[in-house]
């Protein structure tokens, strides 16, 4: 007997789109020039022109953001910017269902994960940088830490107001202004989330929102009014931005890209490991720079884990994203389905075995279904680098030494997971692996407490916690 | 020891096609899992292809999953064709998660020895929703080829008074006393 999921879509009438947008500038909406569409990746209707922001759009939020800085946001006390960030907290969360059902609209990924996931963590960084706001002396930065003044972000389109959280919320508490950039194919809920400053009374200028492509970016990284960077994306781009900022005095933070390993041992939990490995690989369809993306596994437990691990996988749902019951939902762009099919198909050519369980996916939209290679060896693309797409490589070894020299011998190094029922085994390969977020018997678990971030190729800084406001701070004396 | 075997052997001799077994708590709390095992060995062999040989936890007193997933595992190796939470004199008794974790026991085991064992909760179970929440448990954990009686069994007497006052209501559209259905 199986048992049928009926059709359970959530109510895209809560959520107001407009037929056009401008940039969000000292306060206001401005008028684009240049329109580009945004679409919804598992459809793709369009659902709305998004302004392609210029040098001069970026001058014009750059003055505002520097005139917010100077006139009134450094000269509020810190309880006062702790007020706005609570409110601002306090509107995301009464309007979480609107934001959950456009960033589902917006970038394909399930409302399951948008409404239990996304907008919760995002309210949850507006009220944990709240309570620093008018405790910096405590950072143990000094006494009276200052701010930088102007940021400029740029964020990506895997979980786009979250990672706008991640940027905006310590930005204001330690008392600097922004200017910030949505990833091009993800505007919408940034620009909604413009419409909440303007609700929580924001004072005009604290938050500045330029859409477009990658030269919006480009002009704010240059722009000599900007004295911090902080962005999270892809390695290339990183390495350009840091190249653009060398010799001058802007400070950066630099979320890029991964590799995930997650090792399991022999004494493993299977059935909690089955499902921490969907969850490190599937979640978000896979467009997630900590994902566990190499399963390295102990060779006497891989034939009965990889079984179990292809029994879960063919009952993940695979379809629209709105709907309450789906597991996995769109790929965000046509672009970023090509490249995972290239590298899926190198995967093939290079002499991994594929597999993937029986699904129907849509011939509108983009869709990939979950799909592993066993077989894989370090020298294989697929396993050197970022698929960013619900592709798992499995790789296998016989001694924990060797283990950790799989998992370090990447340039990326963001993430890991280590499974075992024995604590000492756990804490010496966590001492070993060298990535900044280790889960042991878990996998992405996300707190505005704890810090974030990456070594070699993965980045520069760390965001969230203690550690993520020295980002934004100078030292006091 | 030797009055359990008399017990069981007078009890086939008397035609019984079935016999429930508990285990000893308190060995298996001890950790003498040796003496849990060859307890239910010795049962077994009594019972051959005479009887089938039910195995109860009494899952309230082992406490833990672990706990829970190790008698599994100790009562199908040595041999029993059921095995069943409780004998219903000790709470808690058949939760959904302890069902669980049988349930899962015997789906590896068979994966691993081609041998099907029965579960059967027994305790716990007082009305028809509880019943059809482990009715989905064994569909979505074990599998369907575990929706028989000869697979999986629920023990509980007030469940049957439950399931006949649902009928009742369903042919009359109301709720009738529990004074309409006899208590034996």
């Amino acid at each position: 007997m199986t048992f049928e999921y009926a059709p359970a879509p959530e109510s895209r009438a809560i959520v107001d789109i407009k037929s056009k947008y401008g940039h969000f500038i000292d306060g206001k909406f401005l008028p684009g020039k240049k329109h580009f569409p945004t679409i919804n990746p598992a459809t793709e209707e369009v659902l709305s022109q998004i302004s392609l922001g210029g040098a001069s759009d970026v001058d014009k939020a750059v003055a505002a953001a520097q005139k917010a800085y100077t006139k009134t946001w450094s000269k509020l006390s810190g309880k006062e910017r702790g007020k706005y960030l609570y409110r601002i907290a306090r509107i995301l969360q009464e309007r979480a269902r609107e934001f959950a059902v456009l960033e589902t609209l917006d970038n394909g990924k399930p409302i399951r994960e948008t409404r239990d996931i996304d907008i919760p963590l995002v309210a949850a960084h507006f009220f944990y940088h709240a309570g620093w706001a008018d405790k910096l002396d405590y950072a143990g930065l000094g006494k009276s830490p200052a701010p930088h003044g102007v940021a400029g972000q740029i964020i990506p389109w895997n979980f786009p107001l979250l990672m706008l959280a991640w940027k905006v919320a310590p930005a204001l508490a330690t008392g600097n202004t922004v200017v910030l950039k949505p990833a091009e194919t993800t505007s919408l809920t940034a620009l909604l989330f413009a419409e909440v400053c303007q609700q929580a009374e924001l004072p005009d200028g604290v938050v500045n929102i330029v859409t477009g492509d990658g030269s919006t970016g480009a002009a704010i990284v240059n722009h000599p009014g900007i004295h911090k960077i902080a962005f999270t994306g892809s390695t290339d781009v990183g390495k350009k931005i840091a190249r653009a900022i060398a010799g001058t005095n802007k400070k950066a933070t630099l979320e890029l890209g991964g590799k995930g390993a997650n090792i399991v041992f022999d004494d493993a939990p299977i059935d909690e490991t089955v499902e921490g490995i969907v969850n490190g690989i599937f979640f978000n369809q896979g467009h997630v720079c900590c994902a566990g993306s190499r399963l390295i596994l102990q060779e006497s437990i891989a034939d009965e884990l990889i079984e179990k691990l292809k029994i879960r996988m063919s009952k993940i749902r695979i379809g629209d994203p709105l709907d309450k019951n789906t597991d996995l939902g769109a790929i965000n762009s046509r672009e970023q389905l090509s490249k995972i099919q290239e590298l899926a198909t190198a995967g093939d050519a290079e002499g991994a075995e594929r597999w993937s369980p029986a699904c129907t996916l849509s011939a509108k939209g983009f869709w990939f279904a979950p799909t592993i290679f066993t077989g894989v060896t370090q020298a294989h693309r697929i396993a050197r680098e970022e698929i960013f797409g619900p592709v798992l490589s499995v790789l296998t070894f016989r001694t924990p030494q060797e283990a950790i020299e799989k998992a370090n011998n990447t340039p990326f190094g963001l993430s890991a997971g280590v499974w075992s029922e024995k604590g000492s085994r756990i804490l010496w390969a966590t001492q070993q692996l060298r990535a900044g977020v280790i889960w042991a018997n878990t996998f992405n678990k996300f707190d505005p407490a704890s810090p974030f971030g990456g070594y070699k190729e993965s980045g520069w800084g760390r965001e969230g916690g203690k550690h993520g406001l020295a980002a934004y701070l100078k030292e006091g004396k | 020891m030797e009055v359990k075997i008399q017990d069981t052997q007078d009890a086939i001799d008397a035609g019984a096609a079935e016999i429930d077994m508990v285990i000893d708590r308190g060995a298996f709390l001890s950790g003498q899992y040796g003496l849990v095992f060859d307890e239910i060995v010795k049962i077994r062999e009594v019972c051959g292809d005479r009887a089938h040989l039910k195995v109860i936890f009494e899952t309230g007193e082992l406490v833990t999953y672990d706990n829970v997933s190790k008698a599994s595992y100790l009562a199908m190796l040595a041999g029993a064709d059921f095995i069943k939470t409780s004998t219903g004199k000790v709470a808690p008794a058949a939760t959904p998660p302890v069902v669980l974790v049988m349930l899962e026991a015997v789906k590896d085991f068979h994966t691993m020895t081609q041998r099907r064992i029965g579960v059967k909760p027994a305790g716990g179970i007082r009305n028809t929703k509880d019943a059809i929440k482990q009715l989905v448990l064994v569909n979505e954990t074990a599998g369907s080829e575990w929706l028989t009686p000869e697979y999986f069994r629920i023990g509980a007497s007030a469940l049957l008074n439950d399931l006949l006052m649902q009928r009742m209501k369903m042919d009359d559209g109301y709720y009738a006393s529990p004074n309409y259905v006899t208590i034996d």
